[in-house]
């Protein structure tokens, strides 16, 4: 059975005059697979990573999104992270006053509840908090501070990442986690990304360019614009848009 | 003709004058003070909407139905009501219907350099410290103050000698107990020495659902290089109405720092008072304010710099639930002479009901030239897109939002230095959540 299932996917932005953003996007995601979405500016990339994660700002007027065979689009934007949906955000967000420690564990315990596990135990979530952490160079100074507070555009990535390999999703989007990364920073939070790459796991990874793709090397390629799907591929794919931009692609839908 | 205009009293201004009336004609200065704040309050009677410093807080229609003088408290329920911050080591005093219950006190053993007495000795014994009661003065009539000054008998009175650092804290643990509403009147005294040092708490509480009144008043004299730290939970009960006034003199290169912490009573109003009388002191004046249900708070500053150099700084967050109404008025006068002033005030407010109400209104009064002086207010609701952060990871919606609520009051209860009376904070702050959740 494929994990993530999207049919015919319409959405529009929350109001009565809301745009149209995505119109008639289908997707199937099986577990283990890599998938990656490119596209112009404003094709509708984030929208439907945000959709997926539940943000209430948009609507949905027509189409399924099931994950393991559940409606994803029914449930509270708690319930989908417990269900293992993880959105490493473009933006991730400072919480003032919020210990990055208190947030994990917090989201951690919360996730554990929800699906009927024990609470983590301090000594254990100290070290697996620990291990992670210095994988990504993520330092203790930074764990201590609220979350993503005075944090680098990089670090804050870094951050992102971090709270991935600690909840261990089953499917990770990733929207534009290049952006904003110098080469050496793409490398960390690449590897990082990589060491998750598992059998029973799947991975969206939204961008621009074909750079990330170079360090995430995905199963398929697919190409939106103007809020649908309009070409898929293998990894050579992004290699030919590189190469190509997506001129073509506006120009067809002109 | 000359018609006589009587202004209508309401059943609790009478009850209030009727009190008053019971005061000894005259004698020591004590006494003239109390009848000159028994004529006060007879002239003015309860501060209305239309008394500039009350416009938001109308005393005369929140408080209409009078209620008796309060009795002594029985010691058993007085030891029984005062739970707060018991678990915090300090040297703990309880006033129980503004009245020193010395069965529960702990005044024996004191350390070198502090004297703890109460007023109802002081007065007894014709206590040289009693010409400091009533020595700092409002600047302005205050009702609240005046009612205090005439009615209350007894408080705490602690004196620091110059130099002395007493690491201890004292805690003087207010309860109102009885079967019946009343009204409670306390007076306290404390007097920090050049040079010595203070950790002063107050809290208060009583029982549920009851309309008893608490009034309090605490003056503070901190002499020069003096170091005070006041921290002050108010935790009355659902019914109650909190009246406390501060009042503080602060002196020359001395350091001040006042935390009050308001969660309980129907009605609260905190009025402070500061003087900063010496050179280059530091003071800053903190609170936090968590209301739900229909409560209505109200916390009012005067911080009056005379000098030059002195620094100050206010920081007020106030969480809003439900119906209720939060109140922030902060004024900040620099004299002429206060040259190289820099005064800093914030009122932040966070608005979780849909019927919940905020007033903010900073003043800035400056007649010196060279000064730095600032102040802001917001009220806003919760950030969506930090609640869709929170949640996207599998904190649930009312969890999120008590992460963040007390990450906002977090950053003034971080201002309380001493650890176990912030700590105690905290877990109140932790209490209040998990009670609305």
């Amino acid at each position: 059975m494929a994990m993530l299932n999207i049919d015919n996917l319409h959405a529009k932005i929350d109001g009565d005059h809301g745009k149209e953003i995505l119109k008639g996007l289908s997707l199937t995601v099986n577990p283990g697979e890599v998938h990656a979405i490119m596209g112009p500016n404003g094709s509708g990339k984030s929208t439907l990573s945000y959709i997926l994660a539940g943000k209430e700002d948009y609507e949905v007027t027509d189409g399924s999104v099931s994950l393991d065979g559940e409606d994803l689009l029914e449930m509270e934007i708690d319930e989908r992270a417990a269900k293992g949906v993880f959105l490493a955000f473009q933006y991730p967000i400072e919480v003032p006053g919020v210990a990055t420690m208190t947030f994990l564990r917090s989201a951690l315990n919360a996730q554990r509840k929800k699906r009927g596990e024990a609470e983590i135990s301090t000594p254990d979530f100290l070290r697996l908090v620990k291990d992670k952490a210095a994988n990504l160079g993520i330092n203790q100074d930074m764990l201590r501070r609220g979350v993503n507070v005075g944090f680098s555009g990089g670090e804050k990535k870094r951050a992102e990442i971090l709270q991935m390999a600690i909840l261990e999703p089953k499917l990770c989007i990733l929207d534009e986690t290049d952006s904003g990364l110098d080469i050496d920073a793409l490398k960390v939070v690449s590897e990082g990304v990589n060491a998750l790459r598992s059998p029973d796991r799947a991975m969206i990874v939204i961008t621009h360019y074909q750079r990330l793709l170079n360090h995430i090397v995905p199963d398929f390629v697919h190409v939106m614009h103007k809020g649908r799907i309009v070409r898929s591929g293998g990894k050579e794919l992004a290699l030919e848009l590189e190469a190509n931009g997506y001129a073509e692609y506006q120009q067809d839908a002109a | 003709m000359n018609a006589e205009i009587r202004p209508i009293r309401t059943p609790a201004e009478q009850a209030f004058i009727a009190a008053l009336d019971g005061l000894p004609a005259s004698g020591d200065r004590l006494a003239d003070l109390r009848l000159a704040a028994a004529r006060s309050f007879a002239e003015h009677g309860l501060p209305h909407r239309r008394v500039e410093e009350w416009k938001y807080t109308d005393l005369r229609t929140l408080m209409r139905e009078a209620v008796p003088v309060a009795g002594t408290a029985a010691v058993a329920e007085a030891d029984a009501r005062a739970t707060l911050l018991r678990g915090v080591e300090a040297r703990r005093i309880v006033v129980a219907n503004g009245a020193v219950v010395p069965e529960l006190s702990d005044l024996a053993d004191l350390e070198a350099g502090l004297s703890v007495t109460t007023l109802a000795a002081a007065t007894a014994a014709g206590d040289e410290v009693l010409s400091r009661i009533g020595g700092i003065l409002p600047g302005r009539y205050d009702a609240a103050l005046a009612l205090n000054t005439a009615l209350a008998r007894d408080g705490v009175i602690v004196t620091v000698a110059p130099g002395a650092v007493i690491e201890r804290p004292i805690h003087v643990a207010h309860v109102f107990a009885g079967a019946s509403a009343a009204a409670s009147y306390a007076r306290s005294l404390v007097v920090v020495g050049a040079g010595a040092k203070l950790t002063y708490a107050e809290s208060f509480e009583g029982p549920e659902a009851m309309a008893y009144q608490a009034n309090s008043a605490t003056e503070f004299t901190v002499g020069d290089d003096a170091h005070l730290d006041v921290v002050r939970l108010q935790e009355e009960g659902t019914g109650a109405f909190h009246l406390s006034t501060l009042l503080f003199d602060v002196g020359r290169q001395a350091q001040v720092h006042a935390f009050s912490f308001g969660i309980g009573a129907a009605v609260a109003r905190t009025s402070l008072y500061a003087t900063l009388s010496g050179e280059s002191s530091h003071v800053g004046f903190n609170g936090a304010t968590l209301l739900k249900g229909r409560q209505h708070a109200d916390s009012t500053l005067l911080v009056d710099h005379q000098v030059p150099g002195c620094e100050s700084r206010e920081l007020f967050k106030t969480v809003l639930d439900d119906q209720t109404r939060g109140v922030f008025q902060g004024k900040i006068i620099v004299r002429q002479a206060a040259q190289k002033t820099d005064g800093r005030m914030m009122s932040r407010a966070l608005v979780l009901g849909d019927e919940a109400e905020m007033d903010n209104k900073p003043e800035l009064e400056i007649f010196a030239d060279d000064v730095q002086c600032g102040h802001g207010a917001t009220c806003g609701a919760i950030d969506d897109d930090l609640l869709f952060y929170l949640r996207a990871r599998g904190i649930p919606h009312k969890e999120a939002q008590s992460l963040l609520v007390q990450a906002f009051v977090g950053e003034a209860i971080e201002t309380v230095e001493h650890d176990g009376l912030r700590e105690a904070l905290v877990e109140r702050a932790e209490a209040w959540l998990k009670a609305r959740a």
